[in-house]
């Protein structure tokens, strides 16, 4: 279900993954940015990536056609 | 002063280099991969602009493939004792550094079978001898790109062909070309390189790092560290992938955002440039040395076949007399001995006197090299022989 403000969540197992993702979603023009993983998402230290919630079929595209594994999208 | 022992520690470094080690000192300063915070996030930005660099200059696709570490040595560590098991056979040359050496002969303690294919006087290497000794248990073979002590260029790309022929893993030890030699992982096949941040890739001491390819198995290969990655926090077992498994405890931050930074730098430059000019200087150096009396070079007096780090002797006089005099009287600083590698000396036929060592990197001068030369012919005339 979209969140409030329309923001999804990528989890990544990898911090480096999640600035790898952030820098391929920033040079196609999406508006990401990352954050800690809130903590009813994970309990987790490490950070997500946020990302407009209309953006998320083209970034799990992105992810995919790039090779960045990551663990799951979800809503904020 | 001229600085002339480049294959130990390269220096001077370009200012770029100190100046982002400043910036991440003044302004960054976070735990890389801890927290979530804009300054831990900024320093997670810099550690992967570093592997990003590393993966356009070395031909590496996914940068997430290169673990960093301390150094070359604790990366050739993390390759040999981390693959190697009892009833491997692992194939190597007579030309290695300690670096790798040390740890073979600890697996071969483990009951890990070695053999070292001998290299010529000059250091060179007949990839046939290689594929001679491969048997049905022959895991890995690990070679040194370039001799620490000669420089002569060992023929990875095609040892990389005869290891991918034979289903084998291939293991490079990049200390002394990463920076200063065009490489390719995926053109000359390599699945495991090392390298280290301080020589030619122009970053500061405690930096380097492995390159893990695709085709080595992440479960055959254990980890020496264990421990904190920032990364499945809730679980007592070490993370399985890359490069979290092979990354515990805090990075060395500040020491990659140097590294990065040297990295942009011979990517500005290109690699094809620096090597042309060390080639250069190395060709000038030969020539100088073989018009000097009483003074005996090793290797392959090739300068294409070769980094720009050559060995020589003066008749007469012990390494360690030539490198004193050189430093006290015309402040020239090399490196003399036995160089960490026993066995490229017994190759060459030095051990265990050793040689007079003289390493050049991107920075050197056509002019120092010539005051070298110079200075070296008036040590030699001024004692008798």
């Amino acid at each position: 279900m979209p969140g409030p403000d329309g923001m999804a969540v990528v989890l990544f197992d990898s911090v480096q993954a999640a600035i790898q993702a952030e820098h391929a979603a920033r040079a196609e023009g999406i508006a990401a940015k990352l954050i800690p993983v809130p903590r009813h998402l994970s309990t987790d230290c490490g950070m997500a990536l946020r990302i407009p919630r209309s953006e998320e079929l083209q970034v799990r595209a992105l992810l995919e056609r790039l090779g960045i594994a990551y663990r799951a999208v979800r809503a904020l | 002063m001229i600085y002339l022992d480049n294959a130990a520690s390269g220096w001077p470094k370009p200012p770029e280099i100190l100046e982002a080690m400043a910036h991440f000192m003044r302004e960054v300063g976070a735990n890389p991969g801890r927290s979530g915070h804009r300054l831990a996030v900024e320093a997670a930005r810099i550690v992967y602009g570093t592997r990003e660099a590393l993966a356009t200059l070395l031909g590496i696709s996914d940068p997430l493939r290169i673990v960093f570490g301390a150094n070359a040595t604790e990366a050739l560590n993390l390759a040999l004792i981390g693959l190697l098991r009892r009833g491997d056979h692992v194939i190597t040359s007579s030309m290695e550094h300690n670096s790798v050496v040390r740890p073979l002969r600890a697996l071969l303690r483990r009951g890990v079978e070695l053999s070292v294919v001998h290299c010529t006087p000059q250091g060179l290497l007949n990839p046939r001898e290689i594929e001679a000794v491969i048997r049905p248990n022959t895991r890995l073979i690990a070679l040194i790109h370039a001799s620490n002590v000669i420089g002569t260029l060992l023929p990875i790309a095609e040892v990389g062909r005869i290891a991918r022929r034979y289903g084998l893993l291939f293991l490079v030890d990049a200390a002394q070309t990463a920076g200063a030699v065009p490489i390719d992982v995926e053109a000359d096949a390599i699945d495991l390189l090392a390298f280290t941040g301080h020589k030619a890739l122009m970053g500061p001491q405690g930096t380097g790092g492995l390159y893990i390819g695709p085709r080595v198995a992440l479960d055959e290969l254990e980890p020496i560290l264990r421990g904190g990655t920032g990364s499945h926090s809730e679980s007592e077992e070490q993370p399985g992938f890359l490069p979290d498994r092979y990354e515990s405890g805090t990075l060395n931050g500040v020491g990659l955002a140097g590294l990065g930074a040297g990295v942009r730098y011979l990517l500005e430059a290109g690699v094809q440039r620096v090597r042309e000019h060390e080639l250069g200087l190395t060709r000038r150096l030969l020539d100088g040395l073989a018009r000097i009396p009483r003074v005996i070079v090793y290797g392959t007096k090739k300068a294409e076949q070769q980094v720009a780090t050559v060995s020589f002797n003066v008749e007469g006089m012990e390494p360690s007399e030539v490198g004193l005099r050189l430093d006290e009287e015309h402040s020239i600083l090399c490196r003399v001995g036995l160089h960490c590698s026993p066995g490229a000396h017994r190759t060459i036929g030095t051990f265990p006197e050793g040689t007079v060592r003289w390493s050049l990197g991107y920075l050197n001068t056509v002019a120092e090299v010539d005051a070298a030369l110079a200075a070296l012919a008036s040590l030699v005339e001024s004692t008798p022989e």
